[in-house]
Protein backbone atom coordinates (compact mmCIF):
# COMPACT_ATOMS: atom_id res chain seq x y z
CA UNK A 1 0.00 0.00 0.00
CA UNK A 2 1.45 3.16 -1.06
CA UNK A 3 2.05 5.53 2.33
CA UNK A 4 4.04 8.25 0.29
CA UNK A 5 3.17 9.47 -3.55
CA UNK A 6 5.48 12.42 -4.74
CA UNK A 7 5.79 14.38 -7.75
CA UNK A 8 7.67 17.91 -7.81
CA UNK A 9 9.89 20.22 -9.29
CA UNK A 10 12.32 22.69 -6.76
CA UNK A 11 14.32 25.11 -7.88
CA UNK A 12 18.06 24.54 -6.18
CA UNK A 13 20.83 27.24 -5.86
CA UNK A 14 24.09 25.44 -5.86
CA UNK A 15 27.97 26.40 -6.07
CA UNK A 16 27.61 24.87 -9.75
CA UNK A 17 24.45 27.06 -10.20
CA UNK A 18 20.70 27.14 -10.89
CA UNK A 19 19.68 23.36 -10.49
CA UNK A 20 16.48 22.10 -10.64
CA UNK A 21 15.61 18.98 -8.39
CA UNK A 22 12.64 17.16 -9.95
CA UNK A 23 11.33 13.77 -8.63
CA UNK A 24 8.74 11.41 -8.96
CA UNK A 25 8.43 8.04 -6.58
CA UNK A 26 6.00 6.26 -4.41
CA UNK A 27 6.88 4.93 -0.92
CA UNK A 28 4.86 2.13 0.59
CA UNK A 29 3.87 2.13 4.04
CA UNK A 30 6.07 0.86 6.51
CA UNK A 31 9.21 1.06 4.28
CA UNK A 32 12.68 2.17 5.53
CA UNK A 33 14.13 3.71 2.40
CA UNK A 34 17.04 5.98 1.94
CA UNK A 35 18.12 9.03 -0.51
CA UNK A 36 21.68 8.35 -1.50
CA UNK A 37 23.82 10.46 -3.05
CA UNK A 38 26.66 13.22 -3.03
CA UNK A 39 26.19 16.59 -0.97
CA UNK A 40 24.28 19.51 -3.13
CA UNK A 41 23.00 17.05 -4.86
CA UNK A 42 19.58 17.99 -3.37
CA UNK A 43 18.82 14.76 -0.26
CA UNK A 44 18.09 17.68 2.03
CA UNK A 45 16.00 20.12 0.14
CA UNK A 46 13.91 16.55 -0.64
CA UNK A 47 13.30 16.00 2.65
CA UNK A 48 12.71 19.43 3.41
CA UNK A 49 9.89 19.81 0.81
CA UNK A 50 8.08 17.19 2.75
CA UNK A 51 8.29 18.27 5.64
CA UNK A 52 7.39 22.01 4.45
CA UNK A 53 9.68 23.59 5.49
CA UNK A 54 10.39 25.12 2.00
CA UNK A 55 8.20 24.56 -1.30
CA UNK A 56 8.70 23.24 -4.36
CA UNK A 57 7.85 25.31 -7.81
CA UNK A 58 5.14 22.68 -8.78
CA UNK A 59 4.15 19.51 -7.90
CA UNK A 60 2.11 17.10 -5.85
CA UNK A 61 2.19 15.30 -2.47
CA UNK A 62 0.33 12.92 -1.00
CA UNK A 63 0.99 11.12 2.30
CA UNK A 64 -1.77 8.62 3.67
CA UNK A 65 -4.06 9.96 1.29
CA UNK A 66 -3.97 13.56 2.58
CA UNK A 67 -3.15 15.63 0.11
CA UNK A 68 -0.17 17.80 1.54
CA UNK A 69 0.77 19.96 -1.56
CA UNK A 70 -0.55 20.59 -4.92
CA UNK A 71 0.19 23.57 -7.02
CA UNK A 72 -2.60 23.53 -9.46
CA UNK A 73 -4.84 23.13 -6.48
CA UNK A 74 -3.33 26.01 -4.14
CA UNK A 75 -3.25 23.56 -1.70
CA UNK A 76 -0.22 23.68 0.93
CA UNK A 77 -0.47 22.14 4.55
CA UNK A 78 1.11 23.97 7.02
CA UNK A 79 4.35 21.99 8.50
CA UNK A 80 2.60 21.86 12.15
CA UNK A 81 -0.47 20.19 10.60
CA UNK A 82 2.00 17.22 8.87
CA UNK A 83 2.56 15.56 11.36
CA UNK A 84 6.37 14.40 10.67
CA UNK A 85 8.89 13.52 13.01
CA UNK A 86 12.66 15.47 11.31
CA UNK A 87 15.86 14.54 13.14
CA UNK A 88 18.28 17.22 11.63
CA UNK A 89 22.09 16.66 11.24
CA UNK A 90 22.63 19.14 13.80
CA UNK A 91 20.08 17.53 16.33
CA UNK A 92 18.42 20.73 17.16
CA UNK A 93 18.01 20.12 20.42
CA UNK A 94 16.70 22.96 22.60
CA UNK A 95 19.60 24.04 24.66
CA UNK A 96 17.84 25.88 27.20
CA UNK A 97 15.63 22.68 28.34
CA UNK A 98 16.92 19.65 30.09
CA UNK A 99 16.59 16.14 28.14
CA UNK A 100 12.85 15.56 29.70
CA UNK A 101 12.35 19.16 29.02
CA UNK A 102 12.96 18.52 25.73
CA UNK A 103 10.89 15.51 25.03
CA UNK A 104 7.59 17.07 26.90
CA UNK A 105 7.82 20.06 24.87
CA UNK A 106 7.21 17.80 22.00
CA UNK A 107 4.44 15.55 23.70
CA UNK A 108 1.02 16.62 22.52
CA UNK A 109 -1.28 15.39 25.49
CA UNK A 110 -1.07 13.86 28.62
CA UNK A 111 -0.87 10.29 27.64
CA UNK A 112 2.26 10.77 25.58
CA UNK A 113 4.10 12.29 28.52
CA UNK A 114 3.32 9.08 30.21
CA UNK A 115 5.80 7.14 27.63
CA UNK A 116 9.08 9.48 28.32
CA UNK A 117 10.20 7.27 31.09
CA UNK A 118 9.71 4.30 29.07
CA UNK A 119 11.54 5.52 25.86
CA UNK A 120 14.29 7.03 28.02
CA UNK A 121 14.90 3.53 29.42
CA UNK A 122 15.01 1.52 25.83
CA UNK A 123 16.84 3.76 24.96
CA UNK A 124 19.77 4.09 27.39
CA UNK A 125 19.30 7.52 28.52
CA UNK A 126 18.27 6.57 32.18
CA UNK A 127 20.17 9.34 34.89
CA UNK A 128 20.22 11.97 31.92
CA UNK A 129 16.83 13.16 32.27
CA UNK A 130 18.00 16.71 33.78
CA UNK A 131 21.14 17.44 31.76
CA UNK A 132 21.13 19.89 29.39
CA UNK A 133 21.64 19.14 25.91
CA UNK A 134 25.37 20.90 25.79
CA UNK A 135 25.74 18.40 29.00
CA UNK A 136 25.77 15.24 26.69
CA UNK A 137 27.72 13.39 24.09
CA UNK A 138 26.43 13.70 20.26
CA UNK A 139 25.30 10.19 20.30
CA UNK A 140 23.28 10.57 23.69
CA UNK A 141 22.13 13.96 21.64
CA UNK A 142 20.85 12.26 18.91
CA UNK A 143 18.83 9.68 20.46
CA UNK A 144 16.70 12.30 22.45
CA UNK A 145 16.16 13.50 19.10
CA UNK A 146 14.95 10.29 17.84
CA UNK A 147 12.71 9.90 21.04
CA UNK A 148 11.42 13.43 20.05
CA UNK A 149 10.54 12.74 16.55
CA UNK A 150 8.88 9.76 17.63
CA UNK A 151 7.25 10.55 20.43
CA UNK A 152 4.42 11.88 19.02
CA UNK A 153 3.55 8.80 16.70
CA UNK A 154 4.44 11.27 13.64
CA UNK A 155 3.17 9.71 10.18
CA UNK A 156 6.41 9.50 8.67
CA UNK A 157 10.09 9.82 10.01
CA UNK A 158 12.30 11.86 8.00
CA UNK A 159 16.09 11.58 8.81
CA UNK A 160 18.85 13.95 7.51
CA UNK A 161 22.16 12.43 8.00
CA UNK A 162 21.74 12.20 11.84
CA UNK A 163 24.79 9.82 12.13
CA UNK A 164 27.21 11.91 9.98
CA UNK A 165 28.64 13.81 12.93
CA UNK A 166 28.97 10.72 15.11
CA UNK A 167 32.42 8.80 15.68
CA UNK A 168 31.99 5.17 14.19
CA UNK A 169 31.39 3.19 17.90
CA UNK A 170 27.96 5.88 18.51
CA UNK A 171 27.54 5.96 14.98
CA UNK A 172 26.78 1.61 15.00
CA UNK A 173 25.03 1.99 18.11
CA UNK A 174 22.48 4.58 17.00
CA UNK A 175 22.45 2.57 13.42
CA UNK A 176 21.21 -0.63 16.02
CA UNK A 177 19.06 2.22 17.77
CA UNK A 178 17.46 3.44 14.38
CA UNK A 179 16.75 -0.09 13.29
CA UNK A 180 15.19 -1.10 16.70
CA UNK A 181 12.64 1.97 16.73
CA UNK A 182 11.36 1.59 13.16
CA UNK A 183 10.66 -2.11 14.15
CA UNK A 184 8.91 -1.14 16.79
CA UNK A 185 7.03 1.58 15.35
CA UNK A 186 6.87 0.79 12.43
CA UNK A 187 6.84 4.32 10.89
CA UNK A 188 7.04 4.62 7.22
CA UNK A 189 11.11 6.14 6.86
CA UNK A 190 13.56 7.90 4.93
CA UNK A 191 16.92 8.29 5.69
CA UNK A 192 19.47 10.90 3.66
CA UNK A 193 22.42 9.22 3.60
CA UNK A 194 25.88 9.34 1.91
CA UNK A 195 27.36 6.49 4.02
CA UNK A 196 27.43 3.15 1.99
CA UNK A 197 27.73 0.44 5.10
CA UNK A 198 24.77 2.59 6.88
CA UNK A 199 22.43 2.42 3.93
CA UNK A 200 23.38 -1.40 3.20
CA UNK A 201 22.57 -1.80 7.15
CA UNK A 202 19.54 -0.14 7.41
CA UNK A 203 17.66 -0.28 4.59
CA UNK A 204 15.45 -2.58 1.79
CA UNK A 205 15.02 0.10 -0.76
CA UNK A 206 17.22 3.21 -2.22
CA UNK A 207 16.75 6.01 -4.55
CA UNK A 208 20.07 7.16 -5.62
CA UNK A 209 20.02 10.74 -6.56
CA UNK A 210 22.23 13.01 -8.53
CA UNK A 211 21.94 16.33 -9.83
CA UNK A 212 18.34 16.83 -8.69
CA UNK A 213 17.40 13.29 -10.42
CA UNK A 214 16.67 9.82 -9.17
CA UNK A 215 19.19 7.88 -11.78
CA UNK A 216 18.79 4.34 -10.22
CA UNK A 217 16.32 2.73 -7.27
CA UNK A 218 16.20 -0.71 -6.22
CA UNK A 219 17.52 -2.54 -2.96
CA UNK A 220 21.24 -1.79 -2.04
CA UNK A 221 22.32 -5.31 -3.40
CA UNK A 222 20.53 -3.97 -6.55
CA UNK A 223 21.90 -0.37 -6.64
CA UNK A 224 25.33 -1.01 -5.72
CA UNK A 225 26.45 -4.45 -5.99
CA UNK A 226 25.41 -5.21 -9.48
CA UNK A 227 25.35 -2.20 -11.74
CA UNK A 228 28.49 -0.45 -9.91
CA UNK A 229 31.14 -2.17 -8.91
CA UNK A 230 31.09 -5.69 -10.18
CA UNK A 231 33.46 -7.45 -8.28
CA UNK A 232 36.14 -5.34 -8.92
CA UNK A 233 38.51 -2.86 -6.63
CA UNK A 234 37.63 0.69 -6.73
CA UNK A 235 37.28 3.68 -4.92
CA UNK A 236 37.39 7.87 -5.51
CA UNK A 237 40.16 10.18 -4.58
CA UNK A 238 42.09 13.13 -4.57
CA UNK A 239 45.29 14.04 -5.85
CA UNK A 240 47.82 15.30 -3.07
CA UNK A 241 51.24 14.96 -4.69
CA UNK A 242 52.94 14.06 -8.21
CA UNK A 243 56.72 12.90 -7.55
CA UNK A 244 58.71 12.28 -10.55
CA UNK A 245 60.56 9.02 -9.82
CA UNK A 246 62.76 7.92 -12.96
CA UNK A 247 60.88 6.94 -15.73
CA UNK A 248 57.34 6.49 -13.39
CA UNK A 249 56.01 8.91 -11.43
CA UNK A 250 54.58 8.51 -7.36
CA UNK A 251 51.09 10.06 -7.08
CA UNK A 252 49.97 10.58 -3.15
CA UNK A 253 45.86 10.20 -3.25
CA UNK A 254 43.71 11.33 -0.11
CA UNK A 255 41.12 8.47 -0.21
CA UNK A 256 38.42 8.76 2.11
CA UNK A 257 40.35 9.16 5.37
CA UNK A 258 43.61 7.46 4.26
CA UNK A 259 46.48 8.43 2.31
CA UNK A 260 47.82 6.15 -0.08
CA UNK A 261 50.83 6.60 -2.84
CA UNK A 262 50.32 4.48 -6.29
CA UNK A 263 53.13 4.61 -9.30
CA UNK A 264 51.68 5.83 -12.82
CA UNK A 265 53.26 6.38 -15.89
CA UNK A 266 53.61 9.75 -17.73
CA UNK A 267 50.69 8.79 -19.79
CA UNK A 268 48.51 7.67 -17.27
CA UNK A 269 48.82 11.11 -15.45
CA UNK A 270 48.97 13.35 -18.30
CA UNK A 271 46.18 15.93 -17.54
CA UNK A 272 45.67 15.89 -13.90
CA UNK A 273 46.82 17.86 -11.59
CA UNK A 274 46.81 18.28 -7.83
CA UNK A 275 43.08 18.73 -6.65
CA UNK A 276 42.13 16.34 -9.00
CA UNK A 277 39.53 13.77 -8.61
CA UNK A 278 40.52 10.46 -9.69
CA UNK A 279 39.02 6.63 -9.56
CA UNK A 280 41.81 4.28 -8.03
CA UNK A 281 41.05 0.66 -9.09
CA UNK A 282 42.69 -2.70 -9.38
CA UNK A 283 42.08 -5.05 -11.73
CA UNK A 284 45.05 -8.30 -11.25
CA UNK A 285 44.67 -8.86 -8.08
CA UNK A 286 42.03 -9.86 -5.63
CA UNK A 287 42.58 -7.17 -2.39
CA UNK A 288 42.69 -8.59 1.11
CA UNK A 289 40.03 -8.21 4.01
CA UNK A 290 41.29 -7.77 7.17
CA UNK A 291 39.71 -6.90 10.06
CA UNK A 292 40.63 -4.22 12.49
CA UNK A 293 41.95 -4.40 16.34
CA UNK A 294 39.46 -2.67 18.75
CA UNK A 295 41.13 0.49 19.30
CA UNK A 296 43.14 0.92 16.95
CA UNK A 297 41.13 2.94 14.96
CA UNK B 1 13.72 64.45 44.39
CA UNK B 2 10.29 64.78 42.61
CA UNK B 3 12.23 65.42 38.94
CA UNK B 4 14.24 61.95 39.66
CA UNK B 5 11.22 60.26 40.96
CA UNK B 6 8.92 61.15 37.73
CA UNK B 7 12.51 60.06 35.44
CA UNK B 8 12.32 56.66 36.64
CA UNK B 9 8.38 56.37 36.72
CA UNK B 10 9.22 57.81 32.86
CA UNK B 11 11.55 54.89 32.30
CA UNK B 12 9.76 52.01 33.67
CA UNK B 13 6.81 52.82 32.09
CA UNK B 14 8.20 53.76 28.38
CA UNK B 15 10.48 50.49 28.82
CA UNK B 16 7.18 47.92 29.57
CA UNK B 17 5.87 49.85 26.32
CA UNK B 18 9.09 49.31 24.15
CA UNK B 19 9.22 45.41 24.99
CA UNK B 20 5.51 44.77 24.13
CA UNK B 21 6.28 46.86 21.00
CA UNK B 22 9.37 45.63 20.25
CA UNK B 23 9.54 41.81 20.46
CA UNK B 24 7.18 41.78 17.54
CA UNK B 25 8.48 44.61 15.89
CA UNK B 26 11.94 43.02 15.66
CA UNK B 27 10.23 39.05 14.67
CA UNK B 28 8.51 41.11 11.82
CA UNK B 29 11.53 42.80 10.85
CA UNK B 30 14.06 39.48 10.87
CA UNK B 31 11.27 37.14 9.59
CA UNK B 32 8.79 39.13 7.37
CA UNK B 33 9.22 37.96 3.64
CA UNK B 34 7.47 41.40 2.90
CA UNK B 35 9.90 43.82 0.48
CA UNK B 36 8.97 46.65 1.59
CA UNK B 37 9.99 46.23 5.32
CA UNK B 38 13.38 47.90 4.99
CA UNK B 39 11.11 50.96 4.77
CA UNK B 40 10.06 49.90 8.53
CA UNK B 41 13.36 48.93 9.49
CA UNK B 42 14.61 52.94 8.24
CA UNK B 43 11.69 54.20 10.46
CA UNK B 44 12.82 52.49 13.54
CA UNK B 45 16.46 53.91 13.41
CA UNK B 46 15.13 57.09 12.21
CA UNK B 47 15.79 58.80 16.05
CA UNK B 48 19.35 57.14 15.87
CA UNK B 49 20.02 59.58 13.68
CA UNK B 50 17.87 62.67 14.09
CA UNK B 51 18.45 65.53 16.66
CA UNK B 52 15.98 64.80 19.17
CA UNK B 53 14.49 68.49 18.82
CA UNK B 54 13.66 67.41 14.89
CA UNK B 55 11.43 64.42 16.76
CA UNK B 56 10.30 66.94 19.46
CA UNK B 57 8.94 69.11 17.17
CA UNK B 58 7.55 67.09 14.96
CA UNK B 59 5.33 65.55 17.83
CA UNK B 60 4.35 69.30 19.05
CA UNK B 61 2.75 69.70 15.83
CA UNK B 62 1.14 66.52 14.93
CA UNK B 63 -0.30 66.34 18.99
CA UNK B 64 -0.85 70.14 18.76
CA UNK B 65 -4.20 70.94 19.92
CA UNK B 66 -5.13 73.21 16.73
CA UNK B 67 -4.22 70.36 14.50
CA UNK B 68 -6.21 67.29 13.39
CA UNK B 69 -4.68 64.37 15.57
CA UNK B 70 -4.54 66.34 18.47
CA UNK B 71 -7.81 68.26 18.06
CA UNK B 72 -9.12 64.72 17.93
CA UNK B 73 -8.00 63.00 20.85
CA UNK B 74 -8.47 66.50 23.02
CA UNK B 75 -12.08 66.45 22.24
CA UNK B 76 -13.40 62.78 21.91
CA UNK B 77 -11.15 61.14 24.14
CA UNK B 78 -10.15 63.82 26.14
CA UNK B 79 -6.33 63.22 26.16
CA UNK B 80 -3.79 66.26 25.91
CA UNK B 81 -0.61 65.03 24.58
CA UNK B 82 1.44 68.19 24.57
CA UNK B 83 2.73 69.37 27.58
CA UNK B 84 1.94 66.47 29.56
CA UNK B 85 3.27 62.76 30.89
CA UNK B 86 1.60 61.18 28.40
CA UNK B 87 3.95 63.50 25.37
CA UNK B 88 6.42 62.55 27.81
CA UNK B 89 5.77 58.65 27.11
CA UNK B 90 4.59 58.90 23.60
CA UNK B 91 7.89 60.89 22.93
CA UNK B 92 9.97 58.77 24.57
CA UNK B 93 8.97 55.63 23.11
CA UNK B 94 9.33 56.64 19.64
CA UNK B 95 13.08 58.26 20.45
CA UNK B 96 14.28 55.32 22.29
CA UNK B 97 12.64 52.27 19.87
CA UNK B 98 15.50 50.97 17.86
CA UNK B 99 17.62 50.73 21.32
CA UNK B 100 14.90 48.18 22.50
CA UNK B 101 13.98 46.64 18.60
CA UNK B 102 18.24 46.66 17.22
CA UNK B 103 19.22 44.49 20.32
CA UNK B 104 16.56 42.22 19.86
CA UNK B 105 16.72 42.07 16.26
CA UNK B 106 20.34 41.26 15.95
CA UNK B 107 19.51 38.48 18.68
CA UNK B 108 16.92 37.05 16.30
CA UNK B 109 18.87 37.17 13.48
CA UNK B 110 21.65 34.91 15.61
CA UNK B 111 19.02 32.29 15.87
CA UNK B 112 19.54 29.19 14.71
CA UNK B 113 16.65 28.26 11.97
CA UNK B 114 16.56 24.98 12.79
CA UNK B 115 15.62 24.91 15.93
CA UNK B 116 12.76 26.91 14.80
CA UNK B 117 11.92 24.48 12.26
CA UNK B 118 12.14 21.35 14.73
CA UNK B 119 10.11 23.47 16.68
CA UNK B 120 7.42 23.83 13.74
CA UNK B 121 7.68 19.76 13.08
CA UNK B 122 6.93 19.31 16.34
CA UNK B 123 3.69 20.71 15.63
CA UNK B 124 4.08 24.15 17.60
CA UNK B 125 2.62 27.65 16.32
CA UNK B 126 4.97 30.40 15.67
CA UNK B 127 3.85 31.91 18.26
CA UNK B 128 4.53 28.57 21.13
CA UNK B 129 7.90 28.67 19.31
CA UNK B 130 8.78 32.41 19.65
CA UNK B 131 7.51 32.09 23.43
CA UNK B 132 8.64 28.66 24.93
CA UNK B 133 12.16 28.36 22.58
CA UNK B 134 13.12 31.42 20.61
CA UNK B 135 12.72 34.20 23.65
CA UNK B 136 14.50 32.10 26.32
CA UNK B 137 17.16 31.48 23.72
CA UNK B 138 18.02 35.39 23.06
CA UNK B 139 17.81 36.71 27.15
CA UNK B 140 21.06 38.36 26.71
CA UNK B 141 19.33 40.45 23.53
CA UNK B 142 16.49 40.95 25.28
CA UNK B 143 18.35 42.67 28.53
CA UNK B 144 20.65 44.48 26.32
CA UNK B 145 17.28 45.85 24.57
CA UNK B 146 15.29 46.23 28.20
CA UNK B 147 18.38 47.93 30.00
CA UNK B 148 19.37 50.28 26.74
CA UNK B 149 15.51 51.40 26.31
CA UNK B 150 15.82 52.41 29.88
CA UNK B 151 19.11 54.25 30.29
CA UNK B 152 18.24 55.87 26.99
CA UNK B 153 14.78 57.26 28.49
CA UNK B 154 16.35 58.62 31.63
CA UNK B 155 19.32 60.28 29.80
CA UNK B 156 16.82 62.66 27.25
CA UNK B 157 16.76 66.09 27.09
CA UNK B 158 16.21 67.58 23.72
CA UNK B 159 12.27 65.21 22.95
CA UNK B 160 10.84 65.57 26.32
CA UNK B 161 11.92 69.31 26.26
CA UNK B 162 10.22 69.82 22.88
CA UNK B 163 6.93 68.15 23.47
CA UNK B 164 6.85 68.50 27.15
CA UNK B 165 7.87 71.32 28.54
CA UNK B 166 9.05 72.19 32.30
CA UNK B 167 6.09 71.46 33.96
CA UNK B 168 6.93 70.54 37.81
CA UNK B 169 5.57 67.55 38.89
CA UNK B 170 4.09 66.56 35.55
CA UNK B 171 6.72 66.93 32.88
CA UNK B 172 10.02 68.43 34.60
CA UNK B 173 12.51 65.17 34.58
CA UNK B 174 15.55 65.47 36.27
CA UNK B 175 17.60 66.16 33.13
CA UNK B 176 15.33 69.22 32.33
CA UNK B 177 15.57 70.01 36.34
CA UNK B 178 19.51 70.40 36.37
CA UNK B 179 18.74 72.65 32.98
CA UNK B 180 16.26 74.77 34.93
CA UNK B 181 18.53 74.71 37.86
CA UNK B 182 21.55 76.03 36.16
CA UNK B 183 19.69 78.71 34.75
CA UNK B 184 18.40 79.82 38.24
CA UNK B 185 22.05 79.93 39.52
CA UNK B 186 21.36 76.80 41.92
CA UNK B 187 24.03 75.01 41.18
CA UNK B 188 24.24 73.04 44.39
CA UNK B 189 20.67 71.55 43.20
CA UNK B 190 22.07 70.85 40.03
CA UNK B 191 25.49 68.86 41.60
CA UNK B 192 22.88 66.65 43.58
CA UNK B 193 20.65 65.82 40.75
CA UNK B 194 23.77 65.65 38.57
CA UNK B 195 25.29 63.45 40.86
CA UNK B 196 22.53 61.03 41.55
CA UNK B 197 21.74 60.29 37.88
CA UNK B 198 25.39 59.87 37.14
CA UNK B 199 25.45 57.33 40.23
CA UNK B 200 22.20 55.41 39.23
CA UNK B 201 22.93 55.01 35.65
CA UNK B 202 26.38 53.91 36.48
CA UNK B 203 24.76 51.04 38.72
CA UNK B 204 22.50 49.78 35.92
CA UNK B 205 25.03 49.42 33.30
CA UNK B 206 27.82 47.93 35.85
CA UNK B 207 25.22 45.26 36.92
CA UNK B 208 24.22 44.66 33.37
CA UNK B 209 27.31 44.36 32.36
CA UNK B 210 28.56 42.31 35.28
CA UNK B 211 25.51 40.46 34.58
CA UNK B 212 26.61 39.95 30.65
CA UNK B 213 29.47 38.64 31.88
CA UNK B 214 28.35 35.68 33.79
CA UNK B 215 26.71 34.60 30.88
CA UNK B 216 23.13 35.11 32.51
CA UNK B 217 23.24 32.09 33.60
CA UNK B 218 21.39 33.17 36.63
CA UNK B 219 18.09 33.91 34.62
Amino acid sequence: MIMIKLRFKKQMHTPQGQEWLDVDLNIARGEFVTLFGESGAGKTTFLRVLAGLTDPQEGHIEVDGEVWFDSQKKINRRIQKRKVGFIFQENALFPHMTVRENLEYACGDKKTKGSIEEWIVSLGLKGLEDQKPDKISGGQKQRVALIRALINRPKILLLDEPLSDLDIPSRMNLQDEIIKAFQKSNITTILVSHDLSEVFKLSKKIFVIEQGKIIRSGSPQEVFVNNNFSGKFKFTGEIIEIHKDGVLNIVTLSIGNNLTKVMASDEEIAGLAIGSKVIVAAKAFNPLILPIKKGTL
Amino acid sequence: MQPLFLTFQLAVIVTAILFVLGVPLAYWIVFSKNRFKYIIETLVSMPLVLPPTVIGFYLLVVFSPTNFLGHFLETYLGVRVVFSFTGLVIGSVIFSLPFMVNPIKAGLESFPLTLMEASYCLGKSSWETLRRVILPNIKPALLTGLVMAFAHTIGEFGVVLMIGGNIPGETRLASIAIYNEVEALNYDTAGLYALLLVSISFSILLVFYYLNRKSLKIF
